[in-house]
């Protein structure tokens, strides 16, 4: 965790120079990065253009318009995807947020017959693939009523092994003697974990946040399965449905695209320190 | 419209599930997402609601791609439409999924039915049962762009009259870079779309063959007549230049976007192509050098829900009798463009004279329907076809051969069981 | 939040509990911890496991009851042509898309590490299609590689006076052409975690190797590669399983005709979705969804076994 959070520069200055190297080596680097960009932002300038212009391969739109956004947003079932999405992923960060840490505590942190055993329970559904259990998901959420539900977007992703397995190795990190003054001071352990203990490991509690969210703020393939509705779809899914229903008119589509991407580069461009260690320190730790 | 958007913009973040009132019948019409049809049944509604102010109807839309899934989902889930839409094509499946119920004679009286509707509407019955009544008929045309037409010395009023001349025209109106690449299609390819349609009911009998034995359970196209047929279609892109499947990612987007002077659709993509931003007009599809001519006809019909009854039945009766009626074709007409299925609103002399109605009309004279068992199974079939002749250079008789196989396996499968 | 507050109660329940001792107290509080992810874990994991398994043995369609059939499907699945060409695109998606992935990713990584001006630019530039949905970007892709007059890389070869390809519209382009979004896609995680593991490997190390006297490449492949073996191994496994359960990108770029043309890009997971979801054939998806399972199981094992050789 300190190498990571070591300075940049100082780590650099202190590796080996490559100085003839180093201005080819930054061209390539901004050229490529320019590159991994560029549909990001061809997407962006024909959302400006005029059905007209889309064959003006140009990448500034000569007459740049905001009515392709305008029309989209026109009928309202953007805003009500981007909304569903949010609700989808904001309830199902939670979730994992509250359980995934309170069995990773657990697991890491008290001693009792079975832990060994509900430990490599869960760590083995990391083995199963979400695909294999769609079809008996499908076949629940049918039976109790799910389908085409924010329960039944959500449900299947309340609690994940990763998140679980990622958290336990956090919690081993914090010392035990402060849980036991705690436990000393009378406090139950309830209190112990969400008072004590979670402060102790925000770091990682963001990273597992930052995951599940984009995970689920992305996620296709299930709720394309469980929703039926148009106002139920996710930004994903209704963007998918809209682009079909489009009969392939780009400037829409790239509007669609557009708006599905907007909200997350903000997020990005706004936690980009965060997101960036969050996404280390899964890695690392994961 | 718009208030049901607003209405629907409320209930987010305040309720889960925005339901309209309770207070009335509220029954489910279901159909599959297209822009044009969306519109012409929120009108109906509207109106039929306002001649029934006890009954609400909840307007149901899918992606075409999983609507067939959904109503079979909800079916398995106990909570399907009341007034359900299918194509002709799916009858059995839905009849043996339980999918819908057979229409009351009392209320749907037969003879009237046979003595209203074209005939084709007999493809909804079963054991003397009907199952469902049509809005619309639907026929193919060629829908030609006039502005490229003239802009390539062609009469922008006399459109091709054969398969030859639909090929001088072609080549005379396709436009190439300097690397040979089409930017501009003399006419559109893609078997996705209509033209397999067009293929099997349309070419294959204009080169003297026929798709399918007559009672429907054999593929018949697997000779002369088939490989011409194929042959032809093909050739558009390989021999003439003159098209090239995938161009613009789908045909009917290069038409409207005025980069295919010519593109065999149906009518349902009138109301579509009504905003293009230039001249384009509407011809029989071309007849063979003998002038023998064909068509293909579909269409959709409306079907009563297995799980309707009492007065949630009542209202579904009422609410299909009204989208079946006269008044009803005339809105589909003028919002969607696709044909009413009534003789009488179809034929009258104001529709036949109409430039773009009337190669449709004409058309359904004497369109042939396509029995399908599996109509996405079958359309792919013919899909990979022409892709093993375009893509993979396979020998087109080969091809067909393959083809042949794999329909007739799919009808077998249905038919055996 | 209410159903873990449980080992307080009533005045009686209350006596009990303060009988207990420190220890059994905490172990109760454990359980009561985990009584609802265990529920969950049983439920919404396990069970459906084993369900997937027998319904594989089913007629299960839907309409009709499921009938047991023994191993009926699995020999309609291995008889079938359609299956081993899905097998072999998911395959290529995994065998192609994996090391090419991670080698980029090294190399930029690698570099990237070094670079102080502009720094946390750059790796955004790298990072953001991360962030990205991949069912909307499927979409710019696949404008991306329209034919002329459309499309913008056809329209860059024919100004250059290269000709067009056809990309998605070919049986030997098309899943290239698809896998390319999908490391696109996951580039930028990759090179994050790649920069992680590189920033841990202790500097003495690097130190002592120059004392040494070794150059930058020996350096390289003495001392920078073999410490970063854990993150590659968590990276191959990571992006293998990716690959190998490839869905978004394929399903919105071919929607015309999924998985085409002639099922050249279709992946075992479209196979699955198109036979549950289209034809509702689910037992026969649900042999399908094993298979899948089967071959992610020894994609594991493997990493298990490079995993266990690194000590």
């Amino acid at each position: 965790m300190t190498s990571i959070a070591a300075s940049t520069s100082e780590l650099a200055a202190n590796r080996r120079d490559i100085r003839p190297g180093r201005i080819v080596a930054w061209t390539l680097l901004m050229i490529g990065g320019i590159v991994m960009v560029t549909p990001l932002i061809y997407m962006f300038s024909t959302s400006l253009k005029s059905a007209g212009q889309v064959y003006d391969l140009r990448l500034i739109p000569a007459d740049p318009t905001l009515d392709n956004y305008i029309r989209v947003l026109a009928d309202g079932r953007f805003v009500r995807w981007f909304l569903n999405s949010t609700l989808v992923a904001t309830a199902v960060t939670l979730s994992n947020v509250f359980f995934d840490s309170l069995v990773g505590y657990t697991l890491a942190k008290f001693e009792f017959r079975g832990r060994y055993l509900v430990f490599l329970a869960i760590l083995s559904t990391l083995m199963i693939p979400t695909e294999m259990l769609v079809i008996p998901w499908y076949l629940m959420s049918s039976q109790l009523g799910w389908l085409d539900t924010y329960w039944g977007i959500m449900f299947p992703g309340m609690m994940t092994a990763f998140g679980t397995f990622l958290m336990k190795q956090f919690f081993e990190t914090v010392p035990d003697d402060f849980l036991e003054a705690a436990r000393v001071d009378g406090l139950n352990e309830f209190t112990i974990w969400w008072k004590i203990a979670m402060p102790m490991v925000t770091p990682a509690i963001s990273a597992l946040a930052i995951f599940t969210f984009l995970g689920n703020w992305t996620a296709f393939f299930w709720p394309l399965i469980v929703t039926t509705s148009r106002e139920l779809y996710t930004l994903p899914v209704g963007l998918s449905s809209f682009a079909v229903e489009q009969s392939i008119q780009w400037e829409m589509i790239m509007t669609g695209a557009a708006l599905a991407t907007i909200p997350t580069l903000i997020v990005f461009l706004a936690l980009q320190r965060y997101i960036v260690r969050g996404v280390m320190l899964a890695g690392l730790k994961g | 419209m718009l208030t049901k958007i607003k209405c629907a913009g409320l209930a987010v973040g305040i309720s889960i599930l925005a339901l309209g009132q309770a207070q009335a019948v509220e029954i489910e019409y279901w159909q599959y997402v297209f822009d044009t049809r969306v519109k012409a049944m929120d009108q109906l509604i509207e109106k039929f609601e306002v001649a029934n102010p006890d009954i609400t109807v909840k307007h149901v839309t899918f992606p075409y791609a999983d609507y067939q899934t959904r109503v079979v989902a909800a079916k398995v889930a106990g909570q399907g439409p009341d007034v359900v839409q299918l194509f002709y094509g799916w009858l059995d499946n839905f009849v043996a999924g339980g999918l819908i119920q057979p229409l009351d004679p009392s209320v749907f009286p037969p003879e009237e039915i046979e003595r209203d509707f074209f005939p084709i509407v007999s493809a909804m019955k079963r054991d003397g049962h009907y199952y469902g009544l049509p809005t619309a008929v639907r026929s193919l045309a060629l829908f030609y762009n006039k502005q490229l037409f003239q802009e390539a010395g062609l009469d922008p009023d006399s459109p091709p009259q054969t398969l030859d001349e639909l090929v001088e025209a072609a080549k005379a109106t396709t436009k190439y870079d300097a690397s040979g690449n089409i930017t501009s299609e003399g006419i559109t390819v893609e078997m996705g779309g209509q033209d397999h349609h067009w293929w099997r009911e349309v070419l294959i009998r204009q080169f003297g063959g026929k798709p399918y034995s007559e009672d429907g359970r054999q593929v018949a196209y697997n000779d002369a007549a088939g490989l011409a047929a194929i042959s032809f279609h093909s050739g558009l892109q390989t021999e003439h230049k003159v098209g090239q499947a995938g161009f613009m990612d789908e045909g009917q987007a290069a038409f409207r976007a005025g980069l295919a002077a010519m593109t065999i659709d149906g009518t349902f993509r009138l109301g579509a192509f009504s905003s293009n931003p230039f001249e384009w007009g509407v011809a029989e599809l071309p007849a063979n050098a003998d002038g023998v001519r064909s068509n293909y006809s579909s269409y959709f019909a409306n079907a009563i829900g297995a799980t309707a009854e009492g007065e949630e039945l009542e209202a579904a009766q009422k609410f299909l009798a009204y989208i079946s009626s006269p008044e009803a074709m005339q809105i589909w007409l003028d919002v969607v463009g696709e044909l009413p299925a009534r003789k009488e609103v179809a034929l009258t002399e104001d529709n036949l004279a109409n430039p773009i109605y009337g190669p449709f009309l004409k058309g359904l004279e004497y369109a042939h329907t396509t029995r399908f068992v599996d109509e996405a199974a079958q359309r792919q079939v013919v899909i990979d076809m022409e892709n093993r002749i375009l893509l993979e250079g396979q020998d087109p008789a080969e091809s067909l051969a393959q083809a042949a196989r794999e329909e007739q396996a799919i009808l077998d499968r249905f038919y055996g069981k | 939040m209410a159903s873990v507050a449980t080992p307080s109660g009533p005045a009686g329940i209350a006596g009990l509990w303060d009988r207990l001792s420190i220890r059994t107290k905490r172990v109760v509080w454990a359980w009561a911890f985990l009584a609802v992810p265990i529920v969950f874990y049983a439920g919404i994991r396990f069970y459906p496991t084993f369900q997937a398994f027998w319904l594989s043995l089913t007629d299960w369609d839907l309409l009709r009851p499921a009938a047991f059939i023994g191993l009926e499907n699995y020999r309609r699945l291995f008889a079938d042509p359609v299956f081993w060409q899905v097998f072999r695109n998911t395959f290529a998606y995994l065998i192609l898309g994996t090391p090419i992935s991670l080698v980029l990713a090294f190399v930029i990584a690698f570099y990237l590490d070094r670079v102080r001006f502009m720094h946390g630019l750059i790796r955004a530039l790298y990072f953001l299609p991360f962030l990205t949905t991949a069912a909307a970007m499927a979409w710019v892709w696949r404008w991306f590689y329209q034919p002329v007059p459309i499309g913008v890389i056809n329209g860059l070869l024919s100004a250059v006076g290269i000709a067009q390809q056809p990309f998605l519209r070919s049986v030997d382009q098309a899943l290239p052409a698809i896998m390319v979004t999908a490391i696109w896609a996951g580039l930028g995680f990759q090179i994050i975690i790649f920069m992680a593991g590189l920033r841990a490997i202790p500097l003495t190390y690097y130190e002592a190797a120059r004392i040494d006297g070794l150059g930058e490449w020996a350096i390289l492949r003495k001392i920078t590669l073999p410490l970063l073996k854990p993150t590659t191994v968590f990276l191959v496994v990571f992006s293998s399983i990716g690959f190998l359960r490839i869905f978004d990108q394929v399903y919105n770029m071919t929607t015309n005709d999924p998985g085409g043309p002639l099922n050249s890009t279709k992946p075992l997971v479209l196979m699955i979705y198109q036979t549950a979801f289209s034809s509702y054939d689910m037992g026969y998806a649900a042999a399908q969804t094993v298979v899948l399972f089967t071959i992610l199981l020894i994609v594991s094992l493997i990493q298990l076994w490079l995993l266990r050789n690194r000590t």
